[in-house]
């Protein structure tokens, strides 16, 4: 496929801790298609974050790659050097991260920070800065002049995700990375937010890995979307398959948990029992296991593959054998 | 940034009032009769009656205060009792040597420290880190005495390198004059400075927005020079401005052991020959020197941190 532009192949990440490794990313596989928006899915502590850290290789010391590649471009990230590494970040790919508060340099005027991350450039100072204005302007921010000179305690939360979104698609990126960019706001500011992704998405047709634990705005804004519980991907495919059709109980429950979901008044709202496992100490068998209501005797003892059921449509689950269910 | 600089010093002001006050009151606590030191045990009724006079010293105690804060802004801290020359030029003499020492002192360890910390926060857990604060904090452990002894034993004894005693002439004199005394008191800032950087550092390294600007290929120098440095360098200059406290009292034992004119001498000349308007005055310009220094530090971070400046 040539228009495969970010491809993850079974990679395996641990962290090195005094407990023993921990695997925090165990074979995923999924890749995302130049210009498409693929969402990523699970509950706190899933692996999202290791997975974009993998990808933009910023990771903390005590990671170790096991397994697999990030190719990018056709490249393997994880073989780069380090400088060409540092070319492509904030050029190729760039990040929007979850807390607006805590992104930008407090020190810093944003004007600032919006110049030096055109480091690559070769315009003039003058330049840089009319370009930052523009890119302000260009996701909403009234006066963006004037605004250059401010520091982002001067702005709200709502503003300053806005400005790191402008920071991230300044260098037209073909990769932005998401990661939970509405999760610190209010329900209507994440609207916002997400209608101004699509809408530079289009301008800008760049590819998003777009990560959330929102379903509704997985469901509103991807083509594609993979489900992660526990460091492994349970399930990836079509936005429509997946939220009609969930082939894995993981992301059934997922979704009958999802707030907007919910059509009757309930005393209490669905929650799915259990625990993630101790990823220092991983049962054998399904993930899923101890917490599914479907569980059989060979979830125990066999790690269900991530199988093709139909057209880009994968899941994780002895559910979907024949043979097994019997 | 004008109105909290107003506020700032207006502060200060407020708390020199106070300090001053209370150390008024505090040295007429003090037992026995200052008029009887003075003119020692010898002196006629008549002169003793007359120097009370003299010093307002039969008057109710507001009544001595006011005139004391009337003399004090018309710049008149009293008169030496010995030699009767005004406190505030013997003083002001002094004052110059003693600011010379804690500045060059101040310069050196803070460049120095923050150099070192800064570093070792980069490469942290490394032989260097590791090294670097085994050397700070046996600079921190050692005494200003006793480094200024020992400096004073080798550099100047020994190797012959640097001048032992007093406050040279002329810029370069100043200077090779200042070295020893200045590395003495400065030494053990430099391991206080070096772990304070080092820490702040690390914390402000965890931070979100070093995480942004590295997802931005910005150069990891930059990143920690920039971007870390000037946040990580915020307590310093509050801890800087508080130091200068301390560096006035290590100054006492380096004008001693290297027998410099300043103001820590001279207080400690004044107290031992009870001269009370000379320790009086020169106690309130190191208070002065120690409010206005702190006030300085933090309109130094005002300036450094836009948040900082906001805030009130």
């Amino acid at each position: 496929m040539t228009d495969t532009l970010l491809e993850i192949d079974r990679l395996s990440v641990d962290y090195e801790t005094a407990r023993g490794d921990l695997k925090a990313l165990r074979d995923i596989s999924f890749d995302v298609r130049k210009g498409e928006i693929v969402g990523i899915v699970g509950e706190s502590g899933c692996g999202k974050s290791t997975l974009i850290s993998s990808i933009l290789r910023l990771t903390a010391p005590n990671t170790r790659f096991r397994q697999g590649e990030v190719r990018f471009k056709g490249q393997d990230l994880l073989q780069l050097p380090e400088r060409q590494m540092r070319n492509l970040r904030g050029a190729d790919i760039s990040i929007v991260f979850q807390d607006p508060m805590q992104t930008h340099n407090p020190v810093l005027s944003i004007g600032q920070q919006m110049v030096d991350i055109q480091h690559r450039s070769k315009a003039s100072k003058a330049e840089k800065r009319a370009r930052a204005a523009k890119m302000l302007g260009a996701v909403g921010i009234p006066d963006p002049e004037a605004r250059l000179a401010q520091f982002p305690h001067e702005f709200s939360g709502g503003m300053r995700q806005r400005i790191a979104i402008a920071m991230a698609l300044m260098s037209e990126p073909d990769l932005l990375i998401a990661d939970e960019p509405t999760t610190a706001l209010d329900a209507t500011l994440e609207v916002q937010i997400i209608e101004r992704l699509q809408e530079l998405q289009q301008e800008f047709n760049c590819a998003i890995l777009f990560i959330s634990h929102h379903l509704g705005v997985i469901a509103e804004l991807c083509d594609r979307v993979v489900v992660m519980y526990a460091g492994a991907v349970v399930e990836s495919g079509d936005v429509r398959e997946i939220f009609h059709d969930p082939k894995h109980p993981y992301t059934r429950r997922l979704i009958d948990c999802d707030p907007g979901h919910i059509k009757e008044r309930a005393r209490v709202l669905p929650t799915i029992p259990g625990e993630v496992p101790d990823l220092a100490n991983l049962p054998g068998g399904c993930i899923f296991r101890d917490r599914c209501d479907q569980a059989m005797p060979r979830c125990a003892s066999h790690v269900p593959p991530l199988i093709q059921l139909k057209d880009g449509h994968h899941a994780a689950c002895w559910l979907n054998h024949k043979e097994a269910a019997e | 940034m004008l109105l909290y600089a107003t506020r700032r010093f207006g502060l200060a002001l407020l708390i020199l009032i106070v300090a001053v006050t209370v150390m008024f009151l505090m040295i007429r606590a003090v037992p026995g009769d200052p008029v009887q030191i003075m003119l020692g045990p010898r002196a006629t009724p008549e002169l003793q009656a007359r120097l009370t006079a003299e010093l307002a010293l039969d008057q109710p105690i507001w009544k001595q205060l006011l005139i004391f804060y009337g003399n004090l802004m018309q710049g008149d801290l009293g008169i030496d009792v010995f030699s009767g020359r005004s406190v505030t030029a013997i003083v002001f003499e002094q004052l110059p040597h003693t600011l010379w020492l804690i500045l060059g002192s101040i310069a050196w360890s803070a460049t120095l420290g923050i150099a070192l910390g800064a570093y070792a926060a980069a490469h942290p857990n490394t032989l260097i880190d590791r090294i670097t604060a085994a050397i700070s904090v046996s600079f921190v452990a050692a005494p200003a005495f006793v480094v200024a002894l020992l400096s004073l034993l080798i550099f100047a004894v020994n190797l012959q390198w640097f001048p032992a005693i007093g406050a040279g002439e002329g810029f370069w004199g100043r200077l090779d004059h200042l070295v020893l005394p200045a590395f003495a008191i400065g030494l053990s800032w430099v391991g206080y400075i070096a772990r304070l950087v080092r820490a702040s550092m690390l914390e402000v390294m965890g931070e979100s927005h070093i995480r942004t600007a590295r997802a931005f290929g910005i150069h990891e120098r930059r990143v920690v020079m920039v971007y870390a440095l000037r946040i990580a360098i915020l307590p310093v200059v509050t801890v800087i401005g508080v130091g200068m406290g301390f560096l006035l009292s290590s100054a006492v034992f380096a004008e001693i052991v290297f027998a410099r004119p300043g103001l820590g001498k001279l207080v400690i000349d004044s107290i031992t020959t009870r001269n009370y308007p000379i320790v009086m005055g020169s106690v309130l310009i190191s208070t002065g020197l120690f409010v206005v220094s702190t006030a300085l530090a933090d309109l130094i971070n005002a300036w450094l941190d836009p948040r900082a400046r906001t805030a009130k």
